[in-house]
């Protein structure tokens, strides 16, 4: 990767001012994405949802014909490439389709698992040998694949796996030992993508065959959501492996195993989006329907506050996962057939986004829960009720803010990442702290426009500012201790989170009206004001409690003082703006940009 | 085989139709292929893929009909023909879409034509049956099945519910009814191939025709919507007494009987 310069930093949105045009928007798509994503959307309705309720009764047979018809589309060869019998086709594509497939529930976990998890580490780390074999048959459906990293003993914490490896004496097999629990699509998964520990200590990736003498899974769980997926024990008891199945290198599975989590977390994001918007639609069209008080309860300005809030928070987290989505389709296709080959450089370039993939990750199921808590609460009783999908909708949504690496994780791994690239030398974040530091006491207030975004730009050009006042007095306050204070590591977490939210935002407004003019994009311009206002009051609280914590006496007063200064602007009236974007909504029945 | 679909884009089943200005408001509406025009493309492919030859889509309309043709063509049609009246045309009906399609034809040599049943926006029926005509080639309505044995064409149409079974002859003409085909969706591989099919563009002046040639026969005098639907009335009592009621107000109310 001689050109990684040219590359956009992992990170540096927090640093660095992006222009509009150099981030990808939903507006990019072209004609084909957009044809794709209307297969699949018909595919998921006419094929899929009619199943839905056998699916989520366990009769995986159902699964199985949908896996093999979405093959026949080409909707399993997305990210496999053309001469293994893949589509080969660009991210953002393979992102509108697990969009789309969030609908179908707990198959979509299936579909998810397949391509994503269960798939990547072969067409990222496989050698020509193994692609061979495998992503033909993975992209047609033939074979279905699973992905098993987590134990009993072990799930953040995946390095410490029990399960091991030992090469017999023929030296022609590798004979594994442990069990690999809540492994999705266990059922009926053909190939097994498990990490395994050779001689107790060489954290090495294997694909496993079912038919491989030793496999086999437990009974099916029984789960709060997601049930229309298969979720079992991998069980692995003097189970054979031949020597050619070892994925990647010896002892560095753990480059596997993150690199495609980090893949996972972006694509958990686009699910959650997905299916936000599914919840919006259902509350826009219930609240329409039903009448209290002779009067439609959508003309309730309480009902009308809770579609325009999520509304707006799915607009920015669908900002954010695309430019995500973008990010590495810019920087993959920078890669050479070669280095595409070579499981190394593409390694490098997920791993550069980590602090990306783990804050839309955060953000995209936290927005989920918040959709679809609104949407049962909009539906009343009957949001309670097994017959509406909001019911299912709600449980489905839980689990997201555990797997992939929970919540509370994905948190920790975003200052972490942030003072590693620092300390490297590849951000510029002391450096800016520092500079902060001394320009803060003589600095004045500004008053910016009435022009379209220019408060937005305003905010978040402080809000940067607040990222680095805090994370900058942390660093400073607990040096390498810093790594036990999680509360103050979280509100960094957030304050960065709200950050990367609010630009992508601002800057998909920015494009769509320098394209096109503002009047066109009314709707996109009181998403972005209502979101980036009430993100800046949370980054301003979290800043607060941070400086509060950090600092004390005199020195926490003048903190507290650089703060205000920082914070002190005219606020938009977001009641209002909620209201003018529930009309919009209304009129379309769904959520529309 | 030489096998053409003629092909119409229409509002999204989906929308919500409203009026402004005497005209039906298209501002941000969501199009799709005609859903009977869908199953002709389907039966066209699978025709192909039983005889051999060659399917293209031919549509009438601006460049906005663009997409529905490239959505054919990754359906597996092989090529597409927008005639664009866009800059010509200011109104047209029935009559202008068969003169124009007449004249296309005239230069190609189709062996069969299908079409669909109608379209789900105007829903007139009419341009299928009046090209064929024009053409002076039989043409059969409504059909659910068709197979075709050298110049011998055999077809199941639907009448009313009722199945009728009709042989006849190439070149045809046929118009698709529901319960033909299950039409497919586009693939993945099919979209992307579908970029590099032909899609050619003509005008009418391409087909030696003059605005004069064309011009509509009828005149839309007016569109509005049908009547909002009346909240029901539940008659309460003994089921004597509510057949009683419901009789009065059929006479008296609604003076059907």
């Amino acid at each position: 990767m001689s050109d990684v310069k040219d590359m956009i930093k992992g990170g540096s949105f927090l640093v660095e001012d992006v222009e509009a045009e150099d981030i990808i928007t939903p507006e990019d798509f072209t004609e084909e994405h957009k044809m794709i994503a209307k297969t699949t959307e018909d595919f998921i309705t006419g094929d899929v949802l009619p199943k839905v309720d056998k699916i989520e009764n366990h009769e995986f047979e159902h699964s199985l014909e949908l896996m093999k018809k979405a093959g026949e589309l080409g909707l399993l060869g997305a990210d496999v490439p053309e001469e293994y019998g893949g589509v080969q086709l660009d991210k953002i594509s393979s992102s509108l389709i697990t969009e789309k497939f969030a609908r179908a529930g707990g198959f979509s976990l299936t579909h998810g698992a397949h391509v994503g998890i269960g798939s990547l580490p072969i067409v990222f780390f496989g050698n020509s040998d193994q692609k061979k074999k495998y992503l033909p048959k993975l992209a047609t459906g033939e074979l279905l694949a699973a992905y098993a990293l987590t134990e009993p003993g072990s799930g953040s914490d995946a390095r410490g796996a029990k399960t091991t490896a030992k090469l017999n004496e023929a030296g022609t097999h590798y004979v594994l030992n442990g069990e690999k629990q809540w492994i999705t699509n266990s059922a009926f998964a053909d190939v097994f993508i498990v990490y395994a520990k050779i001689d107790g200590e060489k954290f090495t990736a294997f694909i496993v065959e079912r038919e491989h003498p030793g496999v086999s899974t437990g009974p099916e769980e029984k789960k709060m959501g997601i049930k229309g997926s298969s979720t079992r024990t991998l069980i692995l008891e003097d189970a054979e492996v031949p020597v050619e199945n070892v994925l990647g290198e010896i002892g560095r599975g753990h480059i596997i195993a993150f690199n495609i989590l980090n893949v996972g977390r972006y694509k958990l994001a686009i699910g959650s989006v997905g299916s936000a918007k599914r919840a919006i639609e259902l509350s826009v069209n219930y609240a329409q329907e039903r009448k209290q008080f002779d009067t439609p309860i959508m003309s309730f300005p309480l009902i009308k506050e809770k579609v325009a809030s999520v509304a707006a928070n799915t607009y920015a987290n669908e900002s954010a996962v695309y430019r995500t989505v973008g990010l590495f389709e810019q920087s993959m296709g920078r890669l050479s057939e070669e280095e595409l080959n070579d499981g190394k450089a593409v390694a490098n370039v997920i791993a550069e986004y980590a602090i990306e993939c783990s804050l839309t990750k955060v953000f995209g199921s936290e927005l989920l829960d918040f959709a679809v808590d609104e949407a049962v609460q909009i539906h009343g009783g009957y949001g309670f009720m097994q017959e509406y999908e909001v019911e299912r909708m709600y449980r489905d949504s839980r689990i997201n803010r555990i797997f992939e690496g929970t919540n509370e994780i994905n948190r920790m791994i975003v200052p972490g990442n942030l003072v590693k690239k620092a300390m490297k030398g590849e951000l510029p974040i002391f450096e800016k702290a520092k500079k902060l530091q001394e320009e803060i006491m003589t600095m004045m207030p500004e008053e910016p426009g009435d022009a379209p975004l220019e408060q937005e730009f305003y905010l978040l050009k402080n809000a940067k500012k607040i990222a680095l006042l805090a994370s900058g007095l942390a660093a400073q306050k607990y040096g390498e201790k810093l790594d036990q204070e999680q509360e103050v590591l979280v509100n960094l977490a957030d304050i960065t989170g709200e950050i990367f939210n609010m630009e992508s935002a601002i800057l998909r407004t920015k494009k769509a009206v320098d394209k096109d003019g503002a009047e066109k994009h009314s709707q996109k311009l009181l998403y972005t004001e209502v979101y980036v206002q009430e993100a800046f009051n949370r980054i301003e609280a979290h800043a607060k409690e941070t400086l509060i914590a950090a600092e004390e006496g005199d020195d926490l007063r003048m903190m507290l003082g650089a703060l205000r200064k920082l914070t002190r602007h005219n606020p938009v009236n977001v009641i209002k703006k909620k209201r003018e974007i529930s009309v919009g909504l209304e009129k379309a029945g769904k959520y529309f940009v | 085989m030489n096998i053409y679909v003629l092909l119409k884009r229409t509002f999204d089943t989906e929308e919500k139709i409203s009026i402004s200005n005497g005209k039906i408001e298209d501002e941000g509406a969501e199009y799709i292929i005609n859903p009977y025009d869908e199953y002709a493309v389907e039966e066209a492919i699978n025709l192909k893929d039983a005889h051999g030859g060659e399917v293209t889509v031919v549509t009438v309309g601006d460049e906005e009909a663009e997409k529905q043709l490239r959505t054919a063509l990754a359906m597996g049609a092989d090529k597409s023909v927008l005639i664009n009246t866009e800059d010509d045309l200011e109104e047209g009906d029935q009559y202008t879409t068969v003169r124009i399609l007449e004249a296309y034809f005239k230069e190609n040599e189709p062996d069969i034509i299908l079409a669909g049943n109608v379209a789900i926006d105007e829903a007139s029926g009419q341009v299928g049956p009046r090209l064929a005509e024009r053409l002076d080639i039989p043409f059969v309505t409504t059909i659910t099945d068709i197979s075709i044995d050298g110049e011998t064409v055999n077809i199941e149409r639907d009448v009313e519910g009722d199945v009728e079974k009709v042989e006849t002859t190439l070149p045809l003409l046929v118009t698709c009814q529901q319960g033909l085909n299950e039409p497919r969706y586009p693939s993945l591989p099919g979209i992307m191939k579908a970029k590099k099919k032909p899609l050619e563009e003509i005008e009418i002046d391409d087909l030696d025709l003059e605005e004069d040639d064309v011009e509509a026969k009828t005149k839309t005098l007016e569109i509005f919507l049908p009547p909002e639907k009346q909240a029901g009335k539940i008659i309460e009592g003994e089921p004597d007494e509510q057949v009683k009621e419901l009789v009065s107000l059929l006479k008296n109310e609604s003076k059907v009987l």
